[in-house]
């Protein structure tokens, strides 16, 4: 077998130095009647061509997204990520370390952390962010856990805007924690009262932006009604990119963001693994989840880097941790930290400002074609009403080699105001060719 | 002086070369991307276009690749050698795994495709499943947590949820002194009182106390096993019965899976729910830590108490359950995170379980018992063995073997650094003092094993002969030397700010 390096001259002459007959009988705590005698009923070791061969044929079943005019959203936007990056992460070094607990091994990793930890603050506009989450959705949840230590206060109000797998996501992370959650209706026309629905026990308000529908809007008078109530505004973002063109949430008043970065440096991947972002005011730091890479000296007095405020972690505090996660997004975050080091701030803004005059464009020839655009703001997501449920619609253009966008259908099922709208979300991988194949189809489903 | 790199004009010292932060190689109107100018449209941001500047650096494609080059070069990495660090699983990530991950059919595919066009990857999580189900013995398992503790938490989740299906509000979970600390934390975000359970003097769960803590308001009790001494816990049939009789669940943190993959299944343990690190014993890699992977294994009893979404194969082909309504289910659980799971640590979970085999996930597990087992018989008389072996696929040992030296067990792990090794974990588990925990994993040869042991009795022999000094300058040929980590947290600097002085003589 190509990974095992012993051979039957090691097994045997290593028995002999531990002075056991056999490997068996190093297992001899085990009890009898549950150690299997033979291997388990799986097919038998392969060599690499074999391997590859077989998932080369899974992976050809599916459609690609590359493959084809693309214009999916929902909270996975399509880039293109620059070929350095990706060989940049295969790096041993980088690939096959683990968790940086020994600093002076592991200043790569600590200092790529820092970074990171220094680019999210500022594309967010807030003072200090954590070394990643899982995701977006989770970033999320734990926003919620954090705005209710930093309050003393239980509930959560969530935006009828908020991505249904956030709001979901977010449910099931404090649904036995004694917390009221209040989660508001689809906010399809953007006219949510969300400051009407703060209560003496909220701990936060949880917005998106832009919203679920793609729209955006200004976040201050939200910010001002929480501060007012001595409750957080939390502000989801699952299109980061469109910090290159849009007003941070650090600059309207948020206290918390939460954020998927996958967007920057990493693949669709179907759907993980992502990265989730988590920035914060800097009063709140030590409140915060997750690990913190931060600056320090060595004993010679050189700059160096450390993971810091450990004890809030699991590891140290065990119960008393602000939260269990131990594993995050380390390797994702590299990825989103060299993409935006290969942008700067020039190829950011300009990446951003690319995918809004591209879905400008896409939404100027609905207007012509007469397909109603729903949302009259927007960042690179449109929604869409048609006159015939979307969900079947979606399907049909696949057949004809077109994935059209994500029907609200799929995320939020049963809901007659929402069976005929169709998420529809443009990047710069979108040409015009796409964009005219698209609008052709659209068409006769209007 | 050693370590001291003012010896030379640059402060780089041959191939350890120092690199300043991205932020300070800055220069405006750099990029490392050629964009084309966007085309003239009305905004439609609604007036909240970004007023300022950023502040990101610009750099050229050379610099970024070189500047990130430099910085992979101040890790250790298992690729670069023996990496024992206990219950972290540093095995060897096979590149045939990157490969299959990065295939535009898997890594290019849109988690809300429609369902017909994602029909191999549906395949992929189902054919996984498979395995996992196979090899663990149990008849469901849910794909969808992020990592271990994402898992632990969905298995935990998943037990409250069926207890309160039953009308059951039981509030504490058990959990050994010697468990790792996501255990007892993710009790906590369960809403469950954490109770601890000491070990016997063999280093497993007291079986008494374990008996005398459980009782009607008893949810769980989470057992690591292999436990994280390093032993199996041999009375855990007997564990089983005594939490059922109480009408608990029985939680297993599986992250020391591969010690048994292919000799035991969990669910011949009277086990109800386990989660799988796919970043430990399935190799997929730890990447700085993470991404990670953390599906849980579950028995008849939580099965149908699920978090969604899942894959189900009808007439059609596969399909997801992704909503409440479709789940059907008696006491409805939710949604661990956004989407269906870790798929690119799926991709590589499966190829490394399809390389293997069935024959070859067995030899792995005994080899990586031969291997830690060797180091106990090695070095049991130059360090000090916690407990009696034989052990399973890691070796525990405390400091005993220092005492006197004036050298702790990080004075110990410093100098190993020096020699070229990666530390054991060290100070944990917290039950014994100055803990030491070694795992080599099947991916050491015995060459690599016996160089270690060599050394490692050479250094315990340097403490023992009163060089306390070597150990606490140590280490010494590392790209930094130890880190003043109380002034990181009681000042912290936590982001690259600009100097202001500087930024004022630069207007």
């Amino acid at each position: 077998m190509r990974y095992l390096p012993l051979t039957e001259a090691d097994r045997r002459d290593m028995l002999v130095v531990i002075g056991a007959p056999s490997v068996d009988s190093l297992f001899s705590d085990v009890p009898d009647s549950v150690h299997l005698a033979e291997p388990v009923d799986l097919p038998a070791h392969q060599g690499e061509l074999e391997v590859e061969r077989a998932l080369t044929a899974m992976a050809a079943e599916n459609m690609a997204a590359g493959s084809v005019p693309f214009f999916l959203g929902a909270g996975a936007y399509r880039h293109h990520v620059p070929a350095s990056v990706n060989h940049l992460i295969q790096r041993g070094e980088f690939l096959t370390s683990y968790t940086p607990y020994q600093p002076e091994v592991s200043q790569g990793t600590l200092q790529y952390l820092f970074e990171f930890q220094t680019q999210v603050a500022l594309i967010t506009g807030m003072d200090v962010a954590n070394a990643s989450m899982y995701d977006g959705a989770t970033s999320c949840a734990e926003a919620a856990l954090m705005a209710r230590r930093v309050t003393r206060k239980a509930d959560v109000v969530l935006s009828g805007g908020l991505h249904p797998h956030y709001t979901e996501t977010t449910e099931t992370l404090l649904k036995f924690l004694d917390s009221t959650i209040d989660v508001l209706p689809p906010d399809i026309d953007g006219n949510e009262d969300i400051a009407a629905q703060i209560a003496d026990g909220t701990a936060c308000v949880v917005v998106q932006y832009p919203d679920m529908f793609g729209r955006v809007r200004d976040l201050q008078p939200i910010a001002d009604a929480c501060h007012d109530a001595g409750a957080l505004l939390v502000v989801v973002m699952n299109e980061v990119v469109a910090l290159g063109a849009l007003k941070p949430p650090g600059d309207m008043g948020a206290d918390i963001v939460a954020a998927e970065g996958r967007s920057i440096g990493n693949p669709l991947n179907f759907g993980g693994p992502y990265v989730g972002l988590f920035a914060a005011r800097e009063k709140y730091v030590r409140q915060m989840p997750g690990r913190l890479a931060g600056e320090t000296v060595d004993v010679d007095g050189k700059r160096g880097w450390v993971l810091t405020l450990s004890t809030r972690e699991q590891h140290i505090r065990r119960e008393k941790a602000t939260s269990n996660i131990c594993t995050n997004s380390g390797l994702c975050a590299l990825a989103f930290t060299i993409h935006l080091s290969l942008l700067g701030e020039d190829g950011f803004r300009r990446l951003a400002a690319i995918n809004h005059a591209k879905t400008v464009q896409l939404a100027d020839r609905f207007a012509a074609a007469g397909i109603e655009v729903v949302n009259d703001t927007f960042f690179n997501e449109l929604t869409v009403r048609l006159a015939e449920p979307a969900a079947p619609v979606v399907d049909r253009l696949a057949v004809e080699g077109i994935l059209a966008g994500v029907p609200v259908s799929r995320l939020r099922p049963g809901d007659d105001a929402l069976t005929n709208l169709l998420l529809v979300a443009v990047t710069e991988t979108v040409t015009d060719d796409d964009m005219d194949r698209l609008c052709a189809a659209l068409k006769e489903a209007a | 002086m050693e370590g001291n790199s003012t010896d030379t004009y640059t402060g780089n010292r041959g191939l350890r070369l120092e690199e300043p932060l991205i932020f300070e190689q800055d220069a405006p109107g750099r990029s490392g991307v050629d964009l084309p100018e966007p085309p003239p449209v009305q905004s439609r941001l609604g007036g909240l276009d970004r007023p300022d500047a950023i502040g990101l650096p610009g750099l050229s494609e050379p610099q970024v690749v070189r500047h990130y080059t430099r910085l992979s070069q101040k890790n250790y990495a298992i690729d670069a050698g023996f990496y024992p660090l206990g219950s972290c699983t540093m095995k060897h990530n096979p590149r045939l795994n990157e490969k299959m991950a990065r295939l535009p059919g898997f890594a290019d595919l849109h988690p809300l495709q429609p369902e017909a066009t994602v029909q191999g990857a549906l395949r992929l999580i189902d054919t996984l499943a498979h395995w996992i189900k196979t090899l663990t013995g149990m008849p469901a398992v849910a794909m969808s947590p992020a990592a271990g503790a994402h898992g632990e938490l969905c298995g935990l989740m998943t037990a409250r949820t069926a207890l309160e299906a039953r009308g059951d509000g039981r509030k504490r979970v058990l959990v050994p002194d010697s468990a790792h600390g996501t255990n007892p934390a993710t009790a906590a975000i369960c809403g469950y009182a954490v109770e601890a359970i000491p070990l016997n003097d063999r280093g497993r769960v007291d079986l008494n106390a374990l008996k005398d803590a459980l009782d009607e308001d008893v949810a769980a009790f989470m057992l690591t096993n292999p436990n994280t001494c390093g032993l199996f816990e041999d009375e855990i049939l007997e564990q089983a019965q005594a939490v059922h009789d109480a009408g608990a669940f029985f939680y297993c943190d599986g992250a020391n899976f591969n010690a048994i993959v292919g000799r035991v299944r969990p669910g011949d343990l009277g086990i109800d729910c386990m989660h799988l690190n796919l970043h430990k014993t399935f190799s997929t890699p730890h990447g700085g830590g993470g991404p990670g992977s953390g599906p849980v294994v579950l028995s008849e009893a939580l099965a149908d108490y699920a978090p969604r979404p899942w894959v189900v194969h009808g007439e059609d082909g596969f399909s997801l359950v992704e909503h409440e309504d479709e789940a059907a289910q008696a006491a409805p659980y939710g949604r661990m995170k956004a989407f269906h799971g870790q798929m690119g640590m799926f991709v590589r979970a499966l190829a490394y379980m399809m390389s293997h085999g069935s024959d070859g996930l067995r030899q792995a597990s005994s080899d990586a018992v031969l291997n830690a087992n060797y180091l106990l018989a090695s070095l049991s008389k130059e360090l000090s063995l916690a407990y009696d072996g034989p052990c399973m696929h890691e070796v525990l040992f405390d400091d005993g073997f220092l005492k006197g030296t004036d050298v702790t067990t990080l004075d110990f792990a410093k100098a190993m650094i020096d020699e070229g090794f990666h530390p054991m974990t060290m100070y944990f588990p917290l039950v014994v003092h100055g803990a030491l925990l070694m795992e080599p994993t099947e991916t050491e040869s015995r060459e690599s094993l016996d160089q270690f042991i060599e050394t490692m009795r050479h250094l315990a022999k340097r403490a023992k002969d009163g060089d306390a000094q070597a150990f606490h300058d140590a280490p010494v040929h590392t790209p930094r030397r130890r880190l003043d980590e109380t002034a990181a947290a009681r000042r912290p600097i936590l982001r690259w700010r600009p100097d202001p002085v500087q930024g004022e003589a630069a207007e």
